[in-house]
């Protein structure tokens, strides 16, 4: 931790404060702070719109710190990592990130994340939950390392159009040529900074890992480098806003990991959600391959899917149904909002088979709340497909100079 | 060294030629399976082996009696024509407790303890009858629509109801009890006592205050109801006789069997087993491959975690499975001697545990990585039922020491003396003399059991018999019906249900549930 100030004892504070936290309270304007992962984080700086048009206008900053970190090391890294989650990394290069999905025995979702294949048996795993119990236990067997790192480096994430060029005005030279899920190594001053090419928003968009000692600095430096480009410090909500156009899963929202349900039938696959793409039933075993071989032969029961839906409300937890006189319930909406970009009211929702088709009508039940008074509107909606927002400018290589 | 024609294919691998692999290859290929069996000694028999120990003198490695093997799988496999012989049928059992006397354990009992042994034995031997389907079969599943499923669990149930409304009402009563309890409730005499609460605890590592307890001992009691006649018996030439006559019959029905042949690894072809690698660097092949090995040494070695599920692998590495029974062999220049003990009960079994207090206090030890003072032993003379076993007018002494921990706390290294020497003492105080007539002496400690026997943590059952690794949960979730994860494994060992003891019943089972499965064809 960088702060100069001691830290109280851990019951005098049982939220931790991130290298990045005395410059979020410094600008945070309505003292909207929430528990992330165990720190303090903020919510809103100022208002979520702002925030969000930031992100899709210039360039924004949030901190990722509190996202929880792993290193994975040692010559068994590749089979061990493969073993865990339902992709083949054995494709995944020195220098790339790959975002995958892990699942119990029963094929049901654990956690979703990142790998970051840092050199040739050193790997980084950034995970929503904290969990070593599971990857200790997933290395039963293998010759492999596994540590949490978390609060051993802060990170940034810098979204939006304008962030490749604040980054070059700050002096990263070479940002230009880094390509999607790429990783790099570059210099700020004289700090040292691990720089990938992900994000969570759908657009073009960079996540900084540097030392806990440099964050400060690191923060300060962008924020005078990219002052003539709009940048604004960003909290979760407007982060929340970017994800659900880019089609991007929350956990706890649009599903809860198997290790967390308690009642029968919460978990979920990722064939049901949609991720289907991420598993590589070929490459060999892999948990929960066998239960997936199964539920792949039989059909999923259910699959979450992008709504299109009519009117301009949000679809907040909609139950859906197959017509307008609401008889039949096919399934909810997990996460909603009026998409200011696409001009569209979307939706993530998890629907029952045979109505998660493209193109399929269904029906959102949705409340809303006019001065005190409920009101029930049943709208059309088309089920589309994700993501919603996906500009050219998130894969661009060199990104154009906004 | 023999190897396999290329090419050659069998229906069956059957990895370990202990008693479960060699009933299982048998019945495998009484059914016209092409089997094989692979055994990493030279020998076959696995752990139940006898072996020279001294010049000229030999015992039964680990378990000294049959007890546990049905009457009707001996006759299934014509064991008898395969030249299986009994030296010693019905052996009784003698309490050895104090200097200069001993109880007759059995219907001869007098006074109060008399009437009320005879009350006590006859109700646990309906209990023992009414659980008899409950051990013999493959247990059933649960949440399955399979209708044999349900069956299963309706006869299990039927069995029970049956007893009566006062003898369920009973065994649902004690079912969970410990063993200290129950006793308390029937008899006064310590000695007996501490010699029925002895078979509780043998071979487990729980004392006579566990919960649990009552149910080793109807398991154990169940076992030997469906045994059959014989009781505790004693093969001509030990329990290793018993091993050459399955590994005959396994031949005689077409079998082949590879001894000094250690397997490496199971293969894995396409998510199914493929055959074995041997450590000579041979692979065969085979539709199936059945591993008699215990479950650790099966999953996390000859398979290995990457062919697993995380959590299933969690299961198998938390599976409770360190033994806490030594074996102690002596060579004698005569016959001891024990005090209070009838020269025909010399061909018995003699239990030092004159009290549930003592057992418990040797238990107690063990909890915490040391070993008691005054151990529990189950002592036999083998030479007094086949003078064969050492040279003429020589003996040889078997005792298995209960409460000897895997996990000594200082290791057993230079402990191993100290430990021997208590032992001898132990056995000084009931048959004075013995020490002198010691002419070689042998321990094998729960590491030497792992370490010779190739049985993960060198527990004789391949697991702890314990209600959370019984029946339909033996011995991990996902492996109970002798089918693992992968398809074409097989598990049929003592790990299995019911478990270990000389039974035989895990490997012929196994190998009913690959005939069922079609597997092998």
């Amino acid at each position: 931790m960088s702060t100069s100030e001691p830290l109280a004892p851990h019951f005098r504070q049982p939220l931790l404060k991130t290298p990045f936290h005395r410059r979020a309270r410094e600008l945070s304007q309505i003292d909207s702070f929430v528990a992330w992962a165990g720190y303090s984080t903020v919510d809103v700086f100022t208002t979520a719109e702002q925030e969000y048009f930031a992100i899709r206008n210039a360039t924004t900053l949030f901190d990722l710190t509190p996202m929880v970190k792993y290193r994975v090391v040692g010559a068994d890294a590749v089979p061990y990592l493969n073993r865990l989650v339902t992709r083949d990394l054995r494709k995944l290069k020195p220098n790339r990130v790959a975002y995958c999905v892990w699942c119990n025995d029963e094929g049901n979702l654990l956690d979703d994340g990142t790998v970051f294949r840092l050199g040739e048996d050193e790997y980084r795993l950034c995970t929503a939950e904290r969990q070593i119990d599971w990857l200790l236990d997933s290395a039963i067997g293998f010759d492999v390392e596994i540590s949490e790192i978390t609060d051993e480096i802060a990170a940034l994430a810098m979204q939006g159009p304008t962030s490749c060029a604040v980054l070059k005005a700050a002096g990263l030279t070479g940002i230009e040529r880094l390509k999607p899920f790429e990783i790099g190594s570059f210099a700020l001053g004289e700090h040292a900074l691990t720089v990938s090419r992900t994000g969570f928003t759908g657009d073009l968009g960079y996540e900084l890992w540097m030392a806990p000692g440099s964050a400060e600095a690191v923060w300060d430096a962008l924020m005078e480098f990219g002052r003539s480009r709009g940048i604004r410090a960003i909290g979760s909500q407007a982060l929340n806003m970017a994800r659900i156009e880019a089609g991007f899963l929350s956990p706890h929202v649009d599903f809860v990991s198997a290790e967390q349900t308690i009642r029968t039938g919460r978990d979920r696959s990722p064939l049901e959600l949609g991720l289907a793409w991420l598993i590589d039933f070929e490459k060999g075993h892999f948990t929960g391959r066998r239960a997936l071989l199964a539920e792949r032969l039989r059909g999923p029961r259910r699959q979450l899917v992008g709504l299109d839906i009519v009117g301009n409300k949000p679809a907040h937890n909609a139950l859906l149904y197959t017509a307008a006189d609401g008889k039949r319930e096919i399934g909810s909406v997990s996460s909603a909002m009026w998409s200011p970009t696409c001009k569209r009211n979307i939706a993530l929702a998890m629907v029952d088979a045979p109505h998660f088709q493209l193109g399929r009508e269904v029906w959102a039940e949705i409340y809303l709340n006019r001065e005190l008074l409920w009101e029930r509107r049943m709208s059309r909606a088309v089920v589309v497909e994700r993501p919603f927002f996906a500009p050219e400018r998130r894969r661009a290589t060199p990104p154009g100079e906004f | 060294m023999a190897t396999e024609p290329a090419n050659t294919r069998y229906d069956c691998i059957v990895i370990g030629a202990g008693h479960n692999g060699l009933v299982c290859a048998a019945t495998l290929a009484r059914a016209g399976r092409s089997v094989l069996v692979l055994e990493a000694q030279p020998q076959v028999g696995g752990a139940a082996v006898t072996r020279e120990f001294a010049p000229g003198h030999h015992v039964s490695a680990c378990a000294h009696l049959v007890h546990l093997m049905p009457a009707q799988l001996i006759a299934d496999l014509k064991l008898e024509a395969h030249g299986l012989k009994w030296a010693a049928r019905s052996m009784p059992t003698t309490a050895l407790h104090g200097a200069g006397e001993a109880l007759a354990i059995g219907p001869s009992l007098s006074g109060a303890d008399g009437a009320a042994y005879a009350r006590y034995s006859a109700q646990m031997r309906r209990f023992a009858a009414a659980l008899v389907p409950l051990l013999s079969k493959v247990p059933p599943r649960l949440g399955t629509d399979n209708w044999r499923d349900f069956a299963a669990l309706l006869g299990i149930g039927w069995k029970i109801r049956r007893l009566g409304r006062d003898d369920m009402r009973e065994l649902l009563r004690i079912g969970g009890m410990n063993v200290y309890d129950l006793l308390e409730e029937h008899f006064e005499s310590p000695a007996l006592k501490g010699a029925l609460a002895f078979d509780a605890v043998l071979g487990t590592n729980f004392g006579p205050r566990s919960p649990g307890t009552v149910l080793t001992l109807l398991y154990r009691m169940a076992g030997e109801f469906a045994a059959g006649a014989g009781a505790h018996s004693q093969p001509v030439g030990g329990v290793g006789a018993l091993c050459d006559a399955l590994a005959k019959a396994a031949l005689a029905a077409g079998a082949k069997i590879r001894s000094s042949a250690p397997v490496a690894r199971i293969l894995v072809e396409s998510d199914r087993a493929a055959g074995v690698l041997l450590e000579s660097g041979e692979r065969i092949a085979a539709r199936t491959v059945v591993s008699s090995a215990d479950p650790k040494s099966t999953f996390l070695q000859l398979l290995g975690a990457a062919h697993l599920d995380t959590g299933f692998v969690r299961r198998v590495k938390h599976l409770r499975a360190r033994g806490l029974a030594a074996k102690l062999h002596l060579a004698l220049d005569r016959l001891p001697q024990f005090s209070g003990v009838a020269a025909g009960a010399l061909n018995g079994r003699l239990l030092l545990a004159p009290s549930m207090e003592y057992l418990e206090g040797a238990y107690n030890h063990s909890k915490y990585g040391e070993y008691s003072a005054a151990p529990a032993m189950e002592i036999t003379l083998p030479t007094a039922n086949d003078a064969a076993l050492a040279p003429a007018g020589r003996h040889v002494l078997s005792a298995i020491v209960q409460y000897v921990p895997y996990a000594l706390k200082d290791g057993w290294l230079n402990e191993r003396e100290r430990f021997m020497e208590l032992c001898v003492a132990s056995l000084d105080r009931v048959a004075p003399g013995l020490r002198n007539s010691i002419t070689g002496a042998e321990l094998l400690t729960p590491v030497d059991i792992e370490r010779e026997f190739l049985i993960s943590g060198g527990h004789w059952h391949h697991g702890e018999l314990a209600f959370d690794q019984f029946f339909m949960v033996r011995p991990v979730p996902g492996a109970a019906q002798h089918r693992t994860p992968l398809s074409g494994l097989f598990l049929g060992g003592a790990g299995c249900h019911p478990g270990g003891g000389v039974m035989g019943v895990a490997g012929r089972n196994a190998a009913q549930q690959i005939l069922e499965a079609g597997e092998a064809t």
